[in-house]
């Protein structure tokens, strides 16, 4: 065995046997480094005879290279371990909770979402939103839609007023979305089409009734819209917003001061599941909105002549078809402001309740 | 308006089933509130007593041997222990078999041991079956009643009640005969009520009248003398009792069958209690009467009321005095049939609170040419029932009814409903409804009968004819489209709106919808309370006021959710409040709060970082995400401090736009504040007027500007300067910002303390602020320039020295 050949078996295990990098760069400088041993020994071949370089030269070359890949390879296996050793030090437990963003956290009110809703469906059909105060005057809201003074149908809307002003005069909180019905025949002409999403107010308290709550009125006029109209704009609108294929309705003849004919509509569903209804299936009937032919009345305290204008209004309570749609039983929930139950009921942030991408998720 | 079905069978001929009745009655207007088929009465069998025997263990009770037929306990005797006092072997009665229902008793029998003997039912009493207050024992039937056979069957019991909803357009419908008279029409059945016999009596009424009051429309007034007075028959009492009627006596509910008979409100006095003429005026301020229900009215003057010499008698039109009210004991009775002012009967109810079955025909309009005939069929029943013999009738103080006439063009239904319908069924339907209807040219000239007085032009007849021929023929049909793409119909009110909710939701807030009126306490400390927004007969003393701020109703969300154990909310609202009665005084607004630590980030505590207390900056934060929202860029907008004297005055500030127009309020609130409305814990809030925010310019195109971006980086120097405590950071940047407007592209404060080391109420503010050179790359001693100005511009501003 030559002395290369022992120096480059105690070099392989040398360099097998390096713990790091450090280790590694010393055994390369001792050995390849300007005053290393095989260096040094690759400095003798200058003073040797041709032949014996012959030998000696490829020989030391060989064992230089040799070593030189040795330590490499070894440099490699080292960098390789210290990543592992490095990324084994920084694990993490990721289960560790993240907090939740604040959009996952946010509630829109059902109120509001159904209301949006409604815009969407309405928007389709070629409706603006109109909208009026909450204080209104008695005119507005009765003496222009036809309650006479002293009619018991003034009665039957428990009404609250403000105090008295000094001519004895005392403003009233709108008992319906209707007053806008008014004030809209006021500003515009024909054709209109509106719906009216708002605040009503009703002196009023117990399981089913607040004294305010929510209403959606509709309002069409032109020269020619008929009950049959109505009908189909309502039964488009019911099924839309319930999101269901068929939806059976039955209009029933009633009684509303601003409208003549007057017709009351139950929806068809089924509520033998406690808990929820199933609309568009079962036997029961659900009464859901009052609508009519806008009363002759009405039309010439809007300004219109009721033998050239006519046209249908119907009126109903956002909040009762958001507790119908979502199931919510008690209608004060929705005033209480109790987080758990806005969490639970309210809609997130970035549901936009659009007709392209359906009104509600799932 | 209550009736049953043999009752409605009366008036009209039909071989409609009850459910049909009930679909008609809804579908044609009279919507049907509720139907007793009277099924709880079907149980309980005719049984005879076969044997009775003394209890083992109770000298009261009794064993009796009950034999319910054969398809009772395969015909074998029933063991049944009884308490009654005439229970005895022979008896025939009531038997209730384990699993009835007893209605007068409000329980579900099941087989029990009574004193430690089986009972296998019970033998009923009238009171347990509601059929009276009868309880001294059980029912004794005659003998040869069929053992075995439905009680029900037997005595007639099975009559369906039924509760229809009246609107206030039907006072035709207050009577069971108008209800007949609609169903005709509709086609189910034809009306077979006699004539009503014109009774003209003998003698005079020996009472004087004398009519004064303008709330008298007519007055009949007839005498009938001799009656004996006393139970009505069965058959009246028993659709009084169905129809939840007290029978009282023949007199008193002769005129109780006709008010719901015929919609006909009668009454009667005793003749021998009346003293002197009776007079129809209006009452002093003041008189008093002991009404039929034992309570005593003070009335208003103007109150139209029939008296004697001793005072009130009767409250016209509504209830009876119980001075002169009829008794056991009458034997000439008074009876009046009468015509009221519909809207004076309203207003006496309204202001008495008396609901009674003639206030609610008298206000909707009772036939005024009925008013004849009722006394006559009121006569006819008194003398059929007590006998006795009728004076002639007096009538007094009759306003003339002129019929009105509404012209129907035939194709006014078509032009409302969009369904044409033949002439001769339009004929038909008003005819059967007593309108008359004639043939002229193109239209239809009608007489709006008497008993209609709701019916004013041809909207209302399209009505008739719709609700009699069937609603459901007409057909859906399509309202024809605008337009193939609708544009866009929200306002920017309206966008804003939505836009502000969406924006709050999404930074972690929740949404609420709180009521628009508050304390007059939470008003005041608003700054609201005024006058003229106060409710004149609020719901409760706490929802008083219509509220000048959103933010006390949201605060007293977080307290009560604070009280449940929810202490850290973020809680918003975009609504309406009111700062005057007029229509521009509803303003909207968008406003919200946050306690305790619920601030964007999150609540509570972390691994990875707790949060803190919310403060003025987290409120500050949420009002600049709503102008953001609502399309107003915050770079133009000024911060002043502090905010109105809710709020904290060291912890608040406003969002003004120019000198004047305030457009949010945001900040902590001030201590006082918070204890009037009970709250406490680290709470702000902020309010942003959204109305107060400019309308956006109109843009005659979409284009946005155009974007120059240069391909230079930008430079990045950090400046620290010392200033007095008070001087705002706010100054300091707007000093650099103006330093060079093309050059100075950010200013950030990223560093703000203060300490001993600065001096006595001093503090360090550190700016980083961000060179965007748009040409060239800048040259060291330009940048130096640059910097020299920002420090110079600074310390002009706000007098403040460089750091070292």
């Amino acid at each position: 065995m030559s002395e290369s050949d022992t120096i480059e078996a105690e070099l392989t295990e040398k360099i097998a046997a390096a713990k790091d990098e450090a280790a590694l760069e010393a055994i390369r400088i001792a050995e390849l480094g300007k005053k290393g041993r095989i260096s040094e020994m690759m400095k003798g071949l200058g003073k040797m005879s041709p032949e014996e370089r012959k030998e000696a030269g490829p020989r030391l070359n060989g064992l230089r290279d040799r070593v030189q890949a040795a330590i490499a390879a070894r440099r490699e296996v080292l960098a390789e371990a210290a990543i592992a050793a490095r990324l084994a030090a920084e694990r993490l437990d990721v289960t560790l909770p993240v907090r939740q963003g604040a959009a996952a956290r946010g509630r829109i009110h059902p109120i509001s979402q159904v209301i949006d809703e409604i815009t969407a469906i309405f928007a389709d059909m070629g409706f603006s939103i109109a909208e009026g105060p909450d204080i209104e005057t008695d005119y507005y809201n009765f003496t222009a839609l036809n309650f006479p003074e002293g009619h018991p149908a003034r009665e039957m809307h428990d009404t609250f007023f403000l105090s008295p002003d000094d001519k004895g005069e005392r403003k009233v909180l709108r008992t319906h979305t209707s007053p806008v019905q008014i004030r809209t025949m006021e500003a515009q002409e024909p054709p209109i089409r509106i719906v009216i999403p708002g605040k009503t107010y009703r002196q009023d308290s117990d399981a089913t009734h607040t004294p305010m709550f929510h209403q959606v009125e509709g309002l069409v006029i032109d020269r020619t819209a008929t009950i049959a109209n109505m009908r189909w704009v309502l039964e488009e609108f019911c099924k839309a917003f319930f999101e269901v294929p068929q939806l059976k309705m039955r209009f029933r003849p009633s009684f509303f001061p601003f409208t003549e004919p007057s017709m009351e509509v139950d929806i068809q569903c089924d509520r033998s599941k406690a808990g929820e209804v199933r609309f568009g299936e079962g036997n029961d009937w659900m009464e859901i909105l009052g609508c009519g032919m806008v009363h002759p009345n009405v039309l010439r305290a809007g300004g219109l002549d009721p033998d050239v204008y006519q046209g249908f209004a119907w009126g109903m309570g956002i909040d009762r078809i958001a507790m119908l749609k979502y199931g919510m039983p008690d209608l004060r929930a929705f005033f209480d402001a109790d987080v758990r139950w806005l969490e639970h009921y309210g809609f997130r942030p970035l549901d936009m309740p659009t007709l392209f991408g359906g009104l509600s998720q799932g | 308006m209550k009736f049953t079905l043999s009752w409605l069978k009366d008036h009209l001929e039909t071989e409609a089933s009850l459910s049909d009745i009930c679909e008609r009655l809804t579908m044609i207007g009279l919507e049907v509130e509720s139907v007793d088929d009277r099924a709880v009465f079907e149980p309980f069998r005719i049984a005879r007593v076969i044997a009775a025997s003394q209890h083992p263990d109770a000298d009261r009770l009794k064993l009796l041997s009950v034999d319910a037929g054969p398809e009772v306990n395969d015909g074998k005797p029933l063991q049944i222990v009884c308490g009654a006092p005439n229970a005895r072997e022979g008896l025939v009665g009531v038997l209730a078999l384990p699993g009835t229902y007893v209605p007068g008793i409000d329980t579900t029998l099941s087989v029990g041991k009574i004193r430690g003997v089986e009972s296998f039912g019970m033998m009923c009493s009238e009171r347990e079956l509601e059929l009276s207050e009868a309880h001294d024992g059980i029912i004794d039937l005659p003998a040869d009643a069929p053992v075995g056979t439905r009680y029900a069957d037997y005595a007639d019991l099975i009559d369906p009640v039924i509760e229809i909803n009246l609107t206030p357009n039907h006072p035709e419908a207050t009577g069971v005969f108008g209800i007949a008279r609609d169903l005709a029409a509709s086609g189910l059945g034809t009306l077979k009520t006699p004539e009503v016999p014109r009774i003209e009596g003998e003698g005079d009424v020996g009472v004087a009248l004398d009519v004064s009051s303008a709330t008298c429309l007519g007055f009949a007034l007839r005498r009938v003398s001799g009656v004996r007075n006393g139970a009505s028959p069965e058959w009246l009492k028993k659709r009084l009792k169905a129809i939840g009627l007290r029978p009282i006596n023949a007199l008193v509910d002769v005129t109780n069958y006709i008010t719901f008979d015929r919609g006909r409100p009668l009454h009667v006095f005793d003749a021998k209690k009346v003293a002197g003429a009776l007079k129809v005026r209006d009452a002093q301020e003041g008189e008093t009467i002991l009404a039929l229900d034992q309570r005593e009215y003070t009335l208003a003057a103007g109150t139209c009321v029939i008296a004697d010499d001793k005072g009130v008698e009767s409250i016209a039109g509504i209830m009876g005095g119980e001075h002169s009210g009829c008794d056991e004991t009458t034997t000439e009775v008074l009876i009046e049939s009468a015509l009221w002012e519909p809207l004076d009967i309203a207003r006496t109810g309204r202001a008495l609170g008396i609901i009674t079955d003639a206030r609610y025909r008298f206000e909707r309009g009772v036939d005024p040419a009925f008013m004849e005939p009722g006394l006559d069929l009121a006569t006819k029943m008194v003398l059929d029932l007590c006998g006795g013999t009728a004076s002639k009738r007096v009538v007094e103080g009759v306003k003339p009814f002129e019929p009105k006439e509404v012209v129907l063009p035939l194709t006014e239904f078509q032009r409302l409903t969009g369904l044409a319908i033949e002439p001769a069924e339009q004929e038909r339907i008003l005819d059967v409804l007593g309108f008359q209807p004639r043939r002229k040219g193109e239209t239809l000239v009608t007489t709006v009968p008497s008993w209609r007085p709701d019916v004013d032009g041809k909207a209302d007849l399209v009505e008739e004819v719709m609700r009699l021929h069937g609603v459901d023929e007409i057909k859906p049909a399509p309202l024809a489209s605008l337009a193939a793409v609708n544009g866009k119909i929200l306002t920017t009110a309206q966008i804003r709106d939505r836009a502000a909710r969406r924006a709050l939701a999404s930074r972690g807030m929740v949404e609420c919808v709180s009521y628009s009126f508050v304390s007059e306490a939470e008003a005041k400390a608003f700054g609201g309370g005024d006058a003229s927004l106060k409710l004149a007969n609020p719901i409760s003393a706490d929802l008083s006021d219509m509220r000048p701020s959103l933010l006390p109703g949201l605060i007293a969300a977080a307290r009560r959710n604070a009280a449940r154990g929810y202490g850290d909310t973020a809680l918003f609202e975009v609504a309406g409040v009111y700062v005057s009665d007029l229509p521009d005084g509803q303003k909207r607004v968008a406003g919200g709060i946050r306690r305790g630590t619920a601030g964007l980030d999150g609540t509570g505590r972390d691994w990875a970082g707790n949060s803190p207390a919310v403060s003025v900056f987290d409120a500050k934060a949420d009002a600049f995400a709503v102008l953001e929202a609502a399309g107003f860029p915050a770079d133009k907008l000024m911060i002043e401090a502090p905010a109105s004297e809710w709020y904290h005055p060291g912890r608040s500030g406003r969002i003004k736009l120019g000198p004047k127009v305030v457009i949010a309020e945001f900040g902590e609130f001030h201590p006082t504040v918070l204890k009037t409305l009970d709250v406490s814990g680290p709470l702000c809030g902020f309010e942003v007027f959204l109305d107060k925010v400019p309308q956006p310019k109109k843009k005659p195109t979409r284009t946005k500007p155009v974007l120059t971006l240069s391909p230079f980086q930008p430079v990045r120097r950090d400046f620290a300067f010392v200033v007095d405590d008070q001087v705002e950071a706010g100054r300091i940047v707007r000093a650099a910002e103006g330093a060079d407007k093309a050059l100075v592209r950010e200013v950030r404060v990223f560093d703000v303390f203060a300490g001993s080391a600065l001096g006595e109420a001093k503090k360090s503010v550190a700016i980083e602020v961000t060179l965007a050179p748009a040409e060239r790359t800048l040259t060291e001693e330009e940048l130096e320039a640059v910097s020299a100005k920002i420090v110079s511009q600074v310390q002009k501003a706000t007098g403040a020295t460089l750091r070292g």
